[in-house]
């Protein structure tokens, strides 16, 4: 059971759209952007506020990559596996990521909760192959070095 | 309006909404997985792919037609095309046949016959998913889905109710429910209409067969049955006999082959439900209270106001349904030691309805500390018993059910068709028994397929509203009509199935919808026509229910009792 507090939250994030089938990705969005992750329980909550069935609500979050239901830790770390960032080695960049972290493909977050390790298709950055991003930051011509670099200075920030 | 070639052959059309509609009217099968004319076009399977005369294919489901068309159906392309396409959903598929219930019924088996498919080339790669037996209804088995998404639209679009939908994407792709719960840990009703329309065997009954076998062999046992009015009309089919035609003789005859110590028929607690709806009724109106009376008869329309509009809850009748009416009586009649001999007492309840299995479980479907009613088998696992047992129906003479439980009223038998209960109430209020009263009662608006219909009747000086609707997302219509204060009825009888129980989920489901609905409907009213005692209250046993054996417990055994 979420805090009260979740609830609110999201009834202030609802009250920002038409209350609509067509308002779902936009709110989910939104409560995504807030916690890191959409928290099962609120898609539940946002399909009854929005008159759509719990399972078109859980048929639209499962569609997309982009949405999870799992906490995501601090920072999101997304290796580009497209064909461009594929070719120009990105596999021992993701391998170094979680050999550092002590994830693997089934577990995707620290259990500190400060870094997650995904994957995406395509970052659009091609040319910077092979890229990466953390949270909205690119991060071009990735090798794994430079990956564990970069993760030591994002735990000396905290 | 216009013409259009088929094959080479000049077909016209009126108001058909899709190409295929002209092609099926024309007397040509195209297969289709996905297309079911009562819901919206989906345009999945690819199946009804045809060919214009310049070559270009499309899906004639989601095609409007036009003046002038130059169609094929069959060109050598499309065979080709047709047999990859099933060949790449049984690379998908469970290949367990001769295990499966839908054996003998399925459509992609059907197609992949059909067009000759002897081997498949390509290795199934799914991951193999659990099936879920959770429900008492039906059981999923993720396994055998081929994503034509009948289930959801059905659900979402004829029963409102939504459980279904597709989850996650691409080869990952599954029709489930929210969060991937089990049915029974969602706002299911167990209508069953998803199995109803499912081509394959991801969805088919929950079966309680091997239970009853095992009963039937059991010497200390006394096996009773209970045959809904629906059943009778659906029944034969399986055994060559005409579509709807009524073969309640031959059923009672088949259990008795069987085994069944006693065969009863449902009727005639349909008629004790109009005796108690109807004063029940009354009473209501007398006092101006827990208006409009929802009828109960409907285990997946009673779970439908509970989950969601529990407002009406004290609304809905506080009747037991006649199934649960029958067997809480059956188990008190056979628990005295002069009526058993020593026997134990197993009630099997033969419905057209899956939401019935679901019924007997509920905690109020106990009596003095007793299930009342032990299995329910639908008309489906009964035709299976029949055939397992070498029962065949078209060569079996008739029997007439036993007693002290054997008659029932024309009223009663109705109750399987839309408004059937509401024209047996109408009947037991009228005066008369005439022909000529019966046939107003009739001609009244009760009858006819209509998703909703209103009624007014006069009583006792008093205008009557009724709203008679099938298909829960009809009956949600008529719930918000009530709640907005737009409409004010004193009587909603609903049944959950679009056409009442003779479309319950639990029925065979060959052949069309509309066919299947029309020649079922029409057998009931026939059947209600060659019955003498028309009216419940004038059934020759409700007297002696009320005056003699069971007069101090009518409300113990007639009505659920939370209030």
């Amino acid at each position: 059971m979420l805090d009260e507090s979740y609830y609110r939250k999201t009834d202030e994030i609802i009250s920002r759209y038409i209350r609509d089938a067509r308002s779902l990705i936009p709110i989910m969005q939104d409560i995504q952007a807030e916690y890191r992750y959409l928290p099962p329980e609120l898609l539940s909550y946002v399909a009854k506020q929005i008159g759509i069935t719990e399972a078109k609500a859980y048929s639209v979050a499962t569609f997309y990559e982009n949405f999870s239901f799992e906490a995501k830790g601090k920072y999101v770390i997304k290796v580009c596996d497209g064909t461009a960032c594929h070719v120009r080695h990105s596999t021992p960049v993701l391998k170094a990521l979680w050999k550092e972290l002590g994830l693997s493909p089934k577990q995707h977050t620290t259990e500190d909760m400060m870094f997650t390790v995904e994957t995406v298709s395509c970052l659009g950055a091609c040319g910077l192959a092979p890229a990466m991003m953390v949270n909205d930051q690119v991060y071009p011509a990735m090798t794994p070095e430079k990956a564990v670099a970069l993760i030591e200075e994002l735990r000396r920030k905290g | 309006m216009g013409t259009i070639t088929i094959n080479g052959k000049k077909v016209e059309f009126t108001n058909e909404k899709n190409v295929l509609s002209i092609i099926r009217k024309a007397g040509i099968e195209v297969p289709t997985l996905c297309y079911q004319p009562e819901l919206s076009v989906f345009g999945a399977c690819r199946l009804c792919t045809v060919e214009d005369d310049r070559g270009r294919c499309f899906a004639s489901c989601s095609e409007e037609p036009r003046d002038g068309m130059v169609i094929y159906t069959h060109t050598e392309r499309l065979r080709k095309h047709r047999k990859l396409i099933i060949e790449l959903l049984l690379a998908a598929h469970c290949r367990d046949c001769t295990t499966c219930d839908k054996h003998g019924k399925c459509t992609l088996q059907k197609l992949a016959y059909q067009h000759g498919i002897n081997t498949v080339r390509f290795a199934n790669h799914r991951e193999e998913m659990p099936v879920d037996f959770s429900s008492p209804a039906v059981v999923r088995d993720p396994g055998k889905c081929i994503l034509c998404g009948n289930c959801i639209r059905v659900c979402n679009e004829i029963q409102g109710v939504g459980v279904l939908g597709f989850a996650h994407r691409g080869t990952e792709a599954m029709v489930s429910p929210a969060f991937e719960r089990k049915m029974s840990e969602t706002n299911c009703v167990a209508c069953g209409q998803c199995r109803v329309v499912c081509p394959t065997g991801a969805l088919t009954i929950h079966h309680n067969m091997s239970e009853v076998w095992h009963a039937l062999l059991d010497p200390d046992t006394r096996v009773i049955a209970q045959v809904a009015p629906a059943v009778r009309v659906a029944v034969g089919e399986a055994f060559g006999l005409p579509k709807g035609e009524n073969a309640m003789g031959k059923i009672v005859a088949g259990l008795h082959r069987m085994g069944f110590d006693e065969v009863f028929d449902t009727t005639y607690t349909a008629d004790l439900t109009i005796m108690e709806e109807s004063k029940e009724f009354l009473d209501r109106v007398g006092k101006g209270e827990k208006l409009p009376l929802l009828t109960s008869c409907c285990p997946a329309w009673v779970k439908f106001v509970e989950n969601e509009y529990p407002e009406f809850k004290k609304n809905i009748s506080t009747c037991r349904s006649p199934q649960q009416m029958f067997s809480a009586i059956l188990k008190e009649y056979y628990r005295d030691p002069a009526h058993s001999g020593g026997k134990k007492t197993f009630v099997v309840s033969i419905m057209p309805c899956t939401a019935k299995k679901m019924e007997a479980a509920r905690p109020d479907a106990y009596t003095y500390g007793e299930k009342d009613t032990d299995i329910v088998l639908t008309t489906h696992e009964l035709i299976r018993m029949f055939d397992a047992h070498g029962v065949n129906l078209e060569t079996m003479p008739s029997e007439a059910c036993d007693m002290p439980f054997g008659i029932g009223s024309g009223g009663g038998v109705i109750f399987g068709a839309t408004g059937g209960v509401t024209e047996a109430v109408l009947r037991r209020l009228a005066d008369g028994h005439d022909a000529a009263t019966l046939k107003a009662i009739a001609a009244s608006g009760v009858r006819g397929d209509q998703g909703i219909k209103e009624i007014t009747v006069p009583y006792n000086g008093m205008d009557v509203n009724i709203c008679v609707a099938s298909g829960l997302a009809n009956a949600r219509k008529v719930l918000e009509s009530v709640k907005s204060g737009e409409k004010q009825y004193h009587f909603i009888e609903v049944m959950a199935c679009p056409g009442g129980c003779v479309m319950g989920g639990g029925q065979p489901t060959d052949g069309t919808r509309v066919q299947r609905a029309k020649t079922r409907t029409r057998g009931l009213y026939a059947a209600d026509g060659e019955m003498v005692i028309k009216k419940s209250n004038e059934n020759p046993l409700m007297d002696v229910f009320y005056n003699s054996y069971f007069k101090d417990k009518v409300h113990d055994l007639l009505h659920n009792h939370q209030d």
